[in-house]
């Protein structure tokens, strides 16, 4: 029951995993949702997905395991036209071994194929215009007979169905979908390497040791003492540059992002483009409206947070050192201005270059960057990155 | 055992649907949504309509999850020793019952909520695991095993600050509440101004869908916020004319709906650039 669609909801990488498709099923056999397609929708997306990035797979993945029950639609409005030993291949697809049986029993496939020709003459006579005819009042022949296990839920409740068929089809959650986790695990462990861990804060813990010697210097006398508990006391700030010259390298930066995400306590990531100016920002999308001023930035963040920039340095040298150099806007001060100011105000700070350092000699904005970050370029390779790190924890 | 929101909360038919799954399949229902969306609420209004108790554990940064199952206080042991306190060789005097533990005794099946989990440390949520799973702890210290006499339902919050590990979230339910639209407001803020003037509402809700609208804005105003407005504007008996002249384009009593600096800012220069141009 249920397991192709459990099947399709892996295929978009939704993760899912078994224990939540037991859910799923247990759910159902309580009848929280039944034969009610946005129920159904609800209830699945309840068990399946466990966080609101993955509601647009989730959602790119319910239409097209549904999508199956239109194009049956689009059969039967050129079931006039088409070859019925094609069409009969393509049920046999869509119906399990019981199914089919059941098909049999109740008088075979050209039984059914007889009634559906009657039915959709009735059809064509009856609405015109590209109506769907499936499920009008749930006499047709999948609904009466019964034959399609998933197909039907759709037809009941038509105009809740309507409703649920846009909240998948808006995909209102895209923007919320920031998972790459193929080949990040390599990332993960380099990243790892940055992770300190520093006792910091209020005393709270019970030195043991240290309570038994004092005591026992103390003449036996109790003389507790405490330790405050260790963190992951690392703090990062990560500049993505994005757009252009950048785009082949978007799905590496991606993966490091979605790496980095989980490994530190505290982490800002942002975007610029080519070179970092008086501003930045954090939603690529709203880049044009929503941005962070880089002075902000400096007086926000203390000086023990790690900076790490992402980005090619590939540009024309002007875009790094003149006035209105910038190719988006007019920048007041060279973005070498800028880079310097964050190398003051930060105590560690390192740029990672997606492109292999072999090709490194021949940009002049690049050898201009590397200059200004005191040589603290490193390559976005896993060798690069550890040593990147090994500098950052240093 | 339905839950289908109560006089002072709307659920939507999603959020029912949720509590409710969570309530008959006995799973954490995990919770996020941005803030102001009555995350927190959601648990005391179950709690109210279920008619049983509700038990809230607020996590803060330093909140360590045996702290919800229980505390052994070493340190008062062993002054209690040095001074020869009677029953300081009890060990169990010294355990203090956490939140958890509380819920797990209860004589009905309590509401636990567990409040802002993504506050805690990052191995929080992994250290509940076998709690949430199988509803019972072990106490080292009198080698006791605590089980549930029923399992609670537990609402967990979370904010978005940090990843919660997939193992944890395998074991909850997860339901995300969208901001309300249009309606499901007019809906909450009936349920909260049951009188407020239909025209005022209208003009209300429009300024406050615009100001949402507002790009760059660091918080958008929510629900509450939202609510807290109206209360105001209740309050001074605003009359919906004033709301209606756009002219100002700063909405009276701003300061509950903005709540900081750059924002207010933002808002009057806007206000600035539209006088101008009128």
């Amino acid at each position: 029951m249920l397991i192709d669609f459990f099947q399709t909801m892996r295929q978009y990488r939704v993760p899912c995993s078994i224990r939540e498709y037991l859910d799923l099923v247990g759910a159902l056999k309580q009848n929280l949702a039944f034969a009610d397609m946005e129920d159904f929708y609800q209830i699945s997306r309840i068990c399946l997905v466990k966080d609101e990035r993955h509601f647009d797979k989730f959602d790119k993945a319910f239409s097209h395991f549904f999508e199956g029950i239109d194009s049956l639609d689009d059969l039967l409005a050129n079931a006039k036209s088409i070859p019925e030993d094609w069409m009969k291949s393509e049920f046999e697809r869509m119906f399990s071994k019981e199914e089919l049986a059941e098909i049999e029993s109740q008088g075979g496939f050209d039984e059914l194929m007889k009634k559906f020709r009657e039915r959709m003459e009735e059809q064509e006579k009856r609405h015109r215009g590209g109506n769907r005819m499936i499920g009008t009042g749930g006499t047709s022949p999948f609904g009466a007979d019964g034959y399609n296990p998933e197909g039907i839920r759709v037809q009941q409740g038509r105009s809740r169905h309507k409703k649920a068929i846009k909240v998948w089809e808006q995909r209102n959650y895209r923007n919320l979908d920031d998972d790459i986790e193929l080949g990040i695990r390599n990332i993960k462990v380099a990243l790892r390497r940055l992770r300190k861990f520093a006792r910091q804060g209020a005393a709270e813990e019970l030195d043991l040791d240290d309570t038994i010697s004092s005591t026992a210097s103390n003449a036996g006398f109790l003389d507790i003492k405490m330790v405050p508990e260790r963190h992951n006391a690392v703090k990062v700030l990560l500049f993505f540059d994005i757009g252009g010259t950048m785009d082949p390298f978007v799905r590496v930066c991606e993966e490091l992002f979605s790496a980095a995400r989980t490994e530190f306590k505290h982490m800002e990531p942002y975007y610029f483009h080519n070179c970092m100016y008086e501003s930045v920002w954090k939603d690529n999308r709203r880049k044009s409206n929503e941005r962070t001023s880089t002075w902000d930035l400096m007086r926000k963040f203390t000086k023990d947070y790690k900076v790490i920039y992402i980005g090619d340095a590939m540009m024309a040298p002007y875009e790094v050192t003149h006035v209105g150099g910038s190719v988006e806007h007019w920048n007041d001060e060279p973005g070498a201005i800028w880079l310097q100011r964050m190398k003051d105000t930060f105590d560690k700070m390192v740029w990672l270059n997606p492109v292999p350092e072999s090709q490194w000699g021949w940009s002049n904005s690049l050898n201009t960057i590397k200059e200004i970050m005191d040589d603290k370029m490193y390559p976005l390779t896993i060798n690069g990155l550890e040593d990147a790190m090994r500098y950052l924890s240093k | 055992m339905k839950f289908q929101g109560t006089k002072e909360y709307v659920a939507t038919r999603e959020l029912q649907m949720a509590v409710n799954a969570a309530i008959t399949l006995q799973r954490p229902l995990l919770i996020k949504g941005e803030p102001g969306t009555g995350k927190t609420m959601l648990a005391e209004q179950l709690a109210e309509s279920l008619g049983t108790e509700l038990i809230q554990w607020h996590i803060k940064s330093t909140t360590k999850a045996h702290q919800g199952l229980y505390e052994y206080d070493a340190v008062s042991r062993l002054r209690d020793s040095q001074l020869g306190e009677e029953g300081v060789k009890d060990i169990s005097n010294y355990i203090k019952k956490g939140k958890l533990w509380e819920a797990f005794s209860g004589d009905k099946p309590p509401v636990l909520l567990i409040d802002e989990i993504d506050k805690a440390d990052i191995e929080f949520p992994n250290d509940l695991l076998l709690e949430l799973d199988k509803m019972e702890f072990f106490v080292y210290e009198t080698q006791e095993r605590i089980v549930a006499k029923h399992r609670p339902i537990i609402i967990i919050t979370s904010n978005n600050e940090k990843e919660l590990p997939d193992a944890f979230l395998r074991r909850c339910f997860f339901h995300y509440i969208d901001f309300p639209d249009k309606e499901t407001m007019e809906k909450i803020v009936d349920v909260h101004y049951p009188d407020i003037k239909k025209s005022l509402l209208k003009e209300a809700m429009d300024v406050f869908f615009d100001l949402r609208k507002v790009p760059g804005l660091k918080k958008k105003p929510s629900t509450s916020e939202l609510v807290d407005w109206l209360k105001l504007l209740l309050a001074d008996e605003i009359d919906p004319e004033t709301l209606r002249n756009k002219d100002s384009a700063i909405p009276p009593m701003y300061g509950a709906l903005v709540k900081n600096e750059q924002d207010t800012e933002l808002l009057q220069k806007l206000a600035f650039m539209s006088r101008r141009k009128g």
